[in-house]
C-alpha cells in the first residue's frame, strides 16, 4: 500500500509573538517545527505500512528550510520526502496550496500509485483545515476528516473503515480506497524514533521540485495570483481571564465549588465569609 | 545489524564538534551525538570565545561564524559595597581582523559550528542521550548505547565530550563524583538592551565589545567572580562561586545574581534591560589535580569532561576545542596503525600535558585551592583596597604622608605585619 502524507512546517505557535504594530506573526520569534497533527499522520502511515507493507512518502510545499520538517518525518519512519519549493508558490492560500500539492501528487502518481493520502486536521498557524479536503476534491477521492482511528484496511477489496470524531462521540465510516484522511491527535502517540531512523534522517536529502518539474501547471492558479482569499483584518485573540484556584482539602474544595456555582446562578448567597 | 562508524563523539559542544570536524575533514566516518534539541540549545558560557584555538580548527571562522562583538577592552572591577577600584586595558587593534577574542551566544554559535562539521561529512543526530559506553569482555570500549529503541551503535573509538558532569566517564570508572570545591556553580542572564544603549553605556561602537570581570562584593567575598559582557543587542551578566563557597556562606545562586544586578555600581549598566534567558551551569575548576584518566582502550575524554578549565583566566571553550582537535589527530594516527588500544591512544594524554593546556593548568594548580583556604584575599583585601583609595583621594586636609601611614596601618591591623607579608608571598607563589 502506497501512502502519501502532506506535511507542513509551521512556527511553534505555543511561543510565537505577535507584532503589536502590524498584528502579524513575528516568525523569527519561534522555531519552525513539523505541524504536530502531521507528525501523527506520518506515524499512522508508518504503522499502516508495518501491517500492510508498501511505502510511505511525504510531500510538503514550502521554503528550502522546510527540509528540516521532512527530515523529521524520516525520523518517524517515512521512506521518502519531496519538497516543492519555488518563488512562484509563495503567498498561496488554501486554494493555491491544494492545487500545487495536487499537481505534485499527480506527478508522483505517474511513477507509482497512491492508495491513501493523509493530512493533519489543520495546520497550527493557518488553522483552516481546508487543504486536505481541497486536495481530495481535486483528486476526486473521498475526504474523511477528523479521523481518530483507522479500524480496518482491506487492500484486496480496496476498503477502509475509520472513526471520525464528532461532537458527542464518533462516527464509524467505510470508504473505498484511495481516499484522503485528515487526522486528529488522538489517532496515535508518536513513538520515540529508533536510532537507525535517526541515522537515516541525518543523512537524508529530500527530493526538491520546482514548478518546472511539475506537468501541465496553470501558473495563474499558483501562489498569490491563485489565491482569492483576502485577509481583512488581523488581531491577536483576547487572553482568557485568569482562572480561579480553589485550594484546601477535597471536602473544602467541593463545598466552595458548589457554593460558587449556586451563587453564580443566584440560588445561594455567601454570607459572612462562611 | 547496528551500524559501525570509525569514530563516535558524544556531545556537540566546543570539544565534541572540534573533534568531529577534524575527523570528518580527514575522511573518517564520524557520528556526533547530542542530547539537546540542537547543538547549543542548552549550553551555557559567559561568552568569551578565543580566536586562536578556534582558528586552528576552522581558519578565518570570523568571516562566517555568528559572533557577537570582538572584545576591545577588558575591565576588572574590585568591588565593595559603594565603591570600586578598577583597572582596564583597551586596544583598538583587537577590533580589527583577526581580533583577539569575541563575545558569543552559545545557542547560535554551537549550532553553526556543528553545521560546519556536518558540511565536512560528519553525521549529527540530536535529541539523543548516550546512556553508557558499550564495553566488550576485554574492557575495550566498542560503541555507545543510546536511550532510543535499537539504540546501540558501534565505532573503533569513542570520544567523550559530554561536559562537566561526565556521567559516561564516571560510569567507566575514570573519575569519581566531583568534590564541592572542584566545581563552580554559575548563574547568568542574557538581557536585551538596544545596540545604541550598549554603545553609550560601555563607550564602544557597533563592532566593539567589552568584558568586565568583577571581584569582591559580586560574590559577597566568596571565591568566585561576576561578569558582564556585551553582545550585539544584549548583555550577559552572571556570577559564580565554588560550590563549597556557596555551601559555606549559605548562599543561593539566584539570590546572588539578584544581588549583583541590584548592586549600585552595576545596576546603571543594565537599567531597563529585559531578561531573555536565565541559565545555570557548573564549571569544572578542580584544575590540574582533578584531571581524570583521559584514555582507555577505544576511548578518549576531552573538554570539560576532562576538567580542562583554567578558572583564573576563564578559559574553557578554547581548551575544549584544542583537546577535541588533539583527540582527532590521535585517532588519525591510531587509524594508520590500525590499533585503538590505550597504549596507542595515550599519545593524546602526553600531547595534552605538553601543550598550553597542561602547562597552564599546572601553573595554577594550587591557586584556587589557596584562595579557598585563605578567604582573606576575596573577603578582606578588596574592601581594604577600596578604603585605601577612599583615604588617599578624599581631600580632607590630612597630609598625604599621614594618609599613607593610615592605609598601611589599616592593612596590618587587619592581617598583622607578618600576615600581610605572608599573604603577598603566598599569592605570588601560586600565580608565579
Ligand atoms: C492571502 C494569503 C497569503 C499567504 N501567504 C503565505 C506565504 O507567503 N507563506 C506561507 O507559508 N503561508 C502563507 N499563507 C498561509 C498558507 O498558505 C496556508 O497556511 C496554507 O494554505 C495552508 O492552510 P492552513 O495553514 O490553514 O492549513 P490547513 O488546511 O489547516 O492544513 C491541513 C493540512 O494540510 C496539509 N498542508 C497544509 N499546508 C501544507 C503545505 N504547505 N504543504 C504540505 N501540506 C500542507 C497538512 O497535512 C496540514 O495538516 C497565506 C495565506 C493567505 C490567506
Ligand atoms: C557561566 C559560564 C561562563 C563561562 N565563561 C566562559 C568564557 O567566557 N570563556 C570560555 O572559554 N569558557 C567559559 N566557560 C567554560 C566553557 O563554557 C566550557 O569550558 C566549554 O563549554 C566546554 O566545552 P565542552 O564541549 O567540553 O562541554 P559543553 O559545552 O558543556 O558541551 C557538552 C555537550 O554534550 C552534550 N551532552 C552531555 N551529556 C550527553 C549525553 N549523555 N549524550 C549526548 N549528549 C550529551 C551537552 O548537551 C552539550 O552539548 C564558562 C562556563 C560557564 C558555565
Amino acid at each position: 500500500m502506497n501512502i502519501l502524507v502532506c506535511i507542513k512546517q509551521v512556527p511553534d505557535t505555543k511561543i510565537i509573538k505577535v507584532n503589536p504594530k502590524t498584528n502579524t506573526l513575528d516568525r523569527s520569534s519561534a522555531p519552525a517545527i513539523l505541524n504536530p497533527y502531521d507528525a501523527h499522520a506520518v506515524e499512522e502511515a508508518v504503522r499502516l505500512k508495518e501491517v500492510h507493507g508498501g511505502k510511505v512518502t511525504v510531500l510538503s510545499m514550502g521554503p528550502p528550510q522546510a527540509k528540516a520538517a521532512i527530515k523529521k518525518c524520516i525520523e518517524i519512519g517515512a521512506d521518502e520526502g519531496y519538497l516543492i519549493s519555488d518563488r512562484r508558490f509563495a503567498g498561496a492560500d488554501t486554494l493555491a496550496t491544494s492545487y500545487a500539492l495536487f499537481k505534485a501528487i499527480q506527478k508522483m502518481m505517474n511513477e507509482q500509485g497512491v492508495d491513501l493520502v493523509l493530512c493533519g486536521k489543520h495546520a497550527i498557524d493557518g488553522d483552516t483545515g481546508q487543504t486536505g479536503p481541497g486536495i481530495a476534491r481535486r483528486m476526486e477521492i473521498p475526504p474523511l476528516t477528523n479521523v481518530i482511528k483507522v479500524e480496518k484496511v482491506d487492500t484486496v477489496a480496496n476498503e477502509i473503515v475509520v472513526h471520525r470524531k464528532i461532537e458527542n462521540g464518533y462516527e464509524r465510516i467505510q470508504s473505498t480506497l484511495p481516499c484522503l484522511l485528515t487526522v486528529e491527535k488522538e489517532i496515535n502517540q508518536v513513538a520515540y524514533s529508533p536510532l537507525p531512523n535517526m541515522l537515516r534522517a541525518a543523512r537524508y536529502n529530500p527530493i526538491i521540485w520546482t514548478v518546472d518539474d511539475l506537468d501541465e501547471v496553470d501558473i495563474k492558479q499558483l501562489g498569490l495570483k491563485g489565491s482569492p482569499t483576502i485577509v481583512g483584518k488581523m488581531w491577536p485573540p483576547e487572553k482568557s481571564k485568569g482562572a480561579e484556584l480553589i485550594e484546601g482539602d477535597v471536602k473544602k474544595q467541593a463545598t466552595e465549588i458548589v457554593a460558587l456555582v449556586l451563587s453564580k446562578q443566584e440560588l445561594f448567597e455567601v454570607k459572612g465569609g462562611e | 545489524m547496528p551500524e559501525k562508524f570509525d569514530v563516535i563523539v558524544v556531545g556537540a559542544g566546543p570539544a565534541g564538534t572540534s573533534c568531529a570536524y577534524t575527523c570528518a575533514k580527514n575522511g573518517l566516518n564520524v557520528l556526533l551525538i547530542e542530547r539537546g534539541e540542537f547543538p547549543g540549545s542548552k549550553n551555557v558560557m559567559g561568552g568569551i570565545l578565543y580566536r586562536k584555538q578556534m582558528e586552528e580548527v576552522i581558519p578565518e571562522f570570523w568571516k562566517e561564524a555568528p559572533l557577537e562583538r570582538p572584545v576591545i577592552e577588558q575591565r576588572f572591577w574590585f568591588l565593595d559595597k559603594e565603591s570600586m577600584v578598577t583597572t582596564s586595558y583597551k586596544d583598538l587593534e583587537w577590533g580589527k581582523e583577526p581580533c583577539n577574542n569575541f563575545t558569543v551566544l552559545r545557542a547560535k554559535f554551537d549550532k553553526w559550528f556543528a553545521s560546519k562539521a556536518v558540511e565536512q561529512g560528519a553525521t549529527l543526530i540530536n535529541e539523543t542521550v548516550v546512556t553508557e559506553c558499550i564495553v566488550d569482555e576485554e574492557g575495550k570500549v566498542i560503541g555507545v548505547r543510546t536511550d532510543r529503541p535499537d539504540g546501540d551503535v558501534y565505532a573503533d573509538v569513542v570520544v567523550l565530550c559530554d561536559g562537566v558532569n561526565s556521567l559516561l566517564a564516571k560510569k567507566l570508572g575514570f573519575h569519581k563524583e566531583w568534590k564541592p570545591e572542584e566545581v563552580a556553580l554559575t548563574v547568568m542572564e542574557v538581557m536585551k538592551l538596544p545596540k545604541k544603549t550598549i554603545n553609550e553605556r560601555f563607550n564602544v561602537n557597533d563592532d566593539q565589545g567589552v568584558s568586565i570581570e568583577i571581584f569582591g562584593d559580586a560574590t559577597q567575598g566568596a571565591l568566585g567572580t561576576g561578569f558582564l559582557y556585551t553582545n550585539k543587542d544584549s548583555i550577559n551578566i552572571g556570577v559564580g562561586t565554588t560550590l563549597s563557597g556557596m555551601i559555606k556562606k549559605k548562599m543561593r545562586p539566584h539570590h546572588l545574581l539578584e544581588y549583583v544586578k541590584e548592586h549600585p555600581m552595576i545596576q546603571p549598566y543594565i537599567e531597563g534591560a529585559e531578561s531573555l534567558e536565565y541559565l545555570a551551569h557548573l564549571i569544572p575548576e578542580g584544575g590540574y589535580k582533578a584531571i581524570p584518566k583521559l584514555v582507555g582502550d577505544g576511548v578518549i575524554v576531552a573538554g570539560d569532561a576532562a576538567q580542562l578549565v583554567n578558572a583564573i583566566h576563564r578559559e574553557g571553550s578554547n581548551m575544549a576545542m584544542s583537546s577535541g582537535k588533539m583527540a582527532a589527530e590521535t585517532i588519525m594516527k591510531a587509524k594508520e596503525l590500525g590499533e585503538y588500544t590505550e597504549r596507542v591512544l595515550d599519545s593524546y594524554r602526553t600531547e595534552l600535558y605538553d601543550s598550553f593546556i597542561g602547562k597552564d593548568l599546572k601553573k595554577y594548580k594550587d591557586t584556587a585551592h589557596t584562595f579557598e583556604e585563605h578567604p582573606q584575599y576575596f573577603e578582606q583585601y578588596v574592601p581594604l583596597m577600596n578604603r585605601a583609595m577612599n583615604t588617599m583621594f578624599t581631600v580632607d586636609g590630612t597630609a598625604k604622608w599621614d594618609k599613607q601611614k593610615k592605609i598601611m596601618k589599616s592593612f596590618t591591623e587587619k592581617r598583622g605585619k607578618l600576615g600581610v607579608a605572608k599573604d603577598i608571598y603566598r599569592a605570588w607563589r601560586v600565580v608565579k
